[in-house]
């Protein structure tokens, strides 16, 4: 115990006296937690399955998410199903990776303010997301959402539809060239009854095209915003059988 | 570097520095602190083995547990399915005409509906089921289309003015005035009359030339009384009950522009059981009519005669 021996990580000191040096080794030992930890989920099948029917928002739906972002919806609400009883039974089958694998940024969310929209689409009418819209305690009573009633007035402007286009296909959505050539016809096609919308609707299978605000010779914010709505988790058929048996079965998740 | 020394009143090993003659103890660990430290990372270990832990090239490590939370979800899933298999299957075994007579199966049938009615219906009906301005309160006896439990499962299943099925309840009134059926003039004597049916306002003159153009145009689906036919959900206007509003701006907007509200088909979405249940639950809610309540035929009759 006394003596001269010397103490066993006496190296430690070093490192601890010389700030520079410190930094090298704390970066390396975080870099070493990040790569365990973060990278492989860029190759695991967790988190890369592949699914069918997801597909590339149409430019109205993009334009939607834009104001949903915009507007702060992910701070009330979240777009993430968790694979619980009351969750599903609530809001539908639990959210898969790659329904959010165009989504750039991704819109999980973490405040369940407001219930989880998710699977929102198909689940109520236009009618009813424009009065929820325009006033939500009128159909909700007890709801502490803020009115958004202006998104019906404003008209919906996009500076720059392509470049939008074209900028997410650069993130990797596979947008086509027909998609990012046509993107502005696009953009107006969707929300008019008297547009010819079937080649939109075959180049973005389940697309919806309609007049969503009730007002169809004005392409409002609302418009956007509804198309937007309207489509969240209906791209992937989750309820079908196979898919079921097959989610049930798998390991590791 | 330094010399260990035992510092002799504790007779602990100091650090073995020193300034200005102060010296820093080197206390050891305590035992239970140390083997609880080893016995977290014993737990660790062994949790990445038997639980999905560690990333491999492909896939990350299956666990010998063999557990998903997917999996997890389907067993409860099953389960609750099982706890509910007799109920759903004695529901489907009874017709709904017959569920009054089973008490039990009324009484679980409502408490059903209850739970199905928060996760479908309330976006529009309410949370207390007493609708809003275009959807209809469930909690009245006043009815467009029929309150006995087979009106009620009929147009759950089938839905109200849903397009594609074949089924369901459907009507149009005719937007008098945007269509230019009645002048401005005649759309204000009619709402005049109109409201001096439920006594809004007292029947003047307005409401006398209102009433020759009520029994032109609109008797054949809201009959001579003006007390609805629920065959085209044709809402009665003698009643203080007014869907889109009672006050001249809203039956202005009503008779010019008219309404058609839809309600979804359900059967698309949800099974007959659940159908059912709902449909318990709604009759139950203080409006529900038995098969023999008179007013229905009544009702019936009134519009035959008006047509």
């Amino acid at each position: 115990m006394s003596g001269q021996t010397k103490q066993p990580f006496a190296w430690h000191g070093a490192l601890e006296r010389n700030i520079t040096l410190l930094g090298v080794f704390a970066f390396i030992a975080v870099l070493f937690g990040g790569i365990i930890e973060i990278a492989p989920l860029f190759w695991i099948d967790n988190t890369i399955e592949k699914v069918k029917g997801v597909r590339p928002y149409t430019p109205l739906e993009q334009a939607g998410r834009d104001i949903y972002i915009r507007e702060g919806c992910y701070l009330c609400h979240s777009q993430m199903i968790r694979p619980f009883r009351d969750e599903t039974e609530r809001y539908g089958h639990y959210s898969l990776a790659a329904e959010s694998m165009y989504d750039h940024p991704f819109q999980w969310g973490s405040e369940r303010t407001g219930p989880d929209l998710a699977r929102v689409g198909g689940k109520y009418s236009d009618a009813w997301h424009v009065q929820h819209l325009t006033a939500p305690r009128s159909v909700v009573p007890e709801s502490i959402m803020p009115n958004y009633a202006f998104l019906a007035k404003n008209e919906l402007k996009v500076p720059d539809i392509q470049a939008e286009i074209k900028t997410l296909s650069l993130t990797g959505v596979p947008y086509t060239k027909e998609d990012l050539a046509k993107a502005a016809a696009d953009l107006k096609a969707q929300a008019d009854p008297n547009a010819d919308s079937a080649d939109l609707i075959k180049r973005y299978p389940k697309a919806q095209a309609r007049d969503f605000d009730g007002d169809p010779k004005k392409l409002s914010e609302m418009d956007a915003l509804i198309a937007y709505l309207q489509v969240l988790g209906t791209m992937v058929d989750t309820e079908s059988a196979a898919a079921q048996e097959h989610l049930a079965k798998e390991k590791g998740r | 570097m330094s010399v260990k020394k035992i510092d002799e009143p504790t007779g602990t090993e100091t650090m073995g520095h020193e300034w200005d003659g102060i010296e820093e103890l080197n206390t050891p660990l305590p035992t239970w602190w140390l083997w609880t430290f080893y016995a977290c990372i014993a737990f660790a270990i062994g949790y990445c083995v038997v639980y999905p832990a560690i990333p491999g090239l492909k896939e990350g490590s299956h666990g010998t547990a063999g557990w998903t939370s997917r999996g997890d979800l389907a067993k409860e899933m099953d389960a609750a399915k099982a706890a509910r298999a007799p109920v759903l299957a004695a529901l489907d075994a009874t017709p709904i005409e017959d569920l009054p007579k089973n008490a039990d199966l009324m009484a679980k049938a409502v408490a059903g509906g209850k739970a199905a009615f928060k996760v479908n219906c309330v976006p529009c009906h309410g949370s207390a089921a007493q609708g809003s301005v275009g959807f209809p309160n469930l909690n009245d006896d006043d009815w467009l289309w029929g309150g006995t439990l087979t009106d009620i499962q009929q147009t759950l299943t089938h839905g109200i003015r849903q397009p594609g099925d074949m089924e369901t309840r459907n009507s149009a009134m005719p937007a008098f005035g945007r269509d230019g059926i009645l002048k401005a003039a005649e759309v204000q004597d009619v709402v005049s009359y109109v409201r001096s049916l439920s006594g809004l306002e007292p029947a003047g003159a307005a409401a006398q030339r209102g009433s020759a153009l009520f029994a032109a145009n609109c008797v054949a689906c809201h009959g001579p009384e003006g007390k609805g036919n629920r065959m085209f959900g044709a809402p009665n206007l003698a009643d203080k009950i007014w869907l889109y509003g009672g006050d001249r701006v809203a039956i202005t907007n009503t008779v010019t522009n008219a309404h058609a509200g839809v309600m979804p088909a359900w059967n698309t979405r949800l099974d007959g059981a659940t159908i059912k249940m709902l449909a318990a639950y709604v009759h139950s809610l203080g409006g529900g009519e038995n098969f023999s309540q008179p007013a229905a035929p009544a009702a019936a009759e009134a519009a035959s005669g008006g047509q």
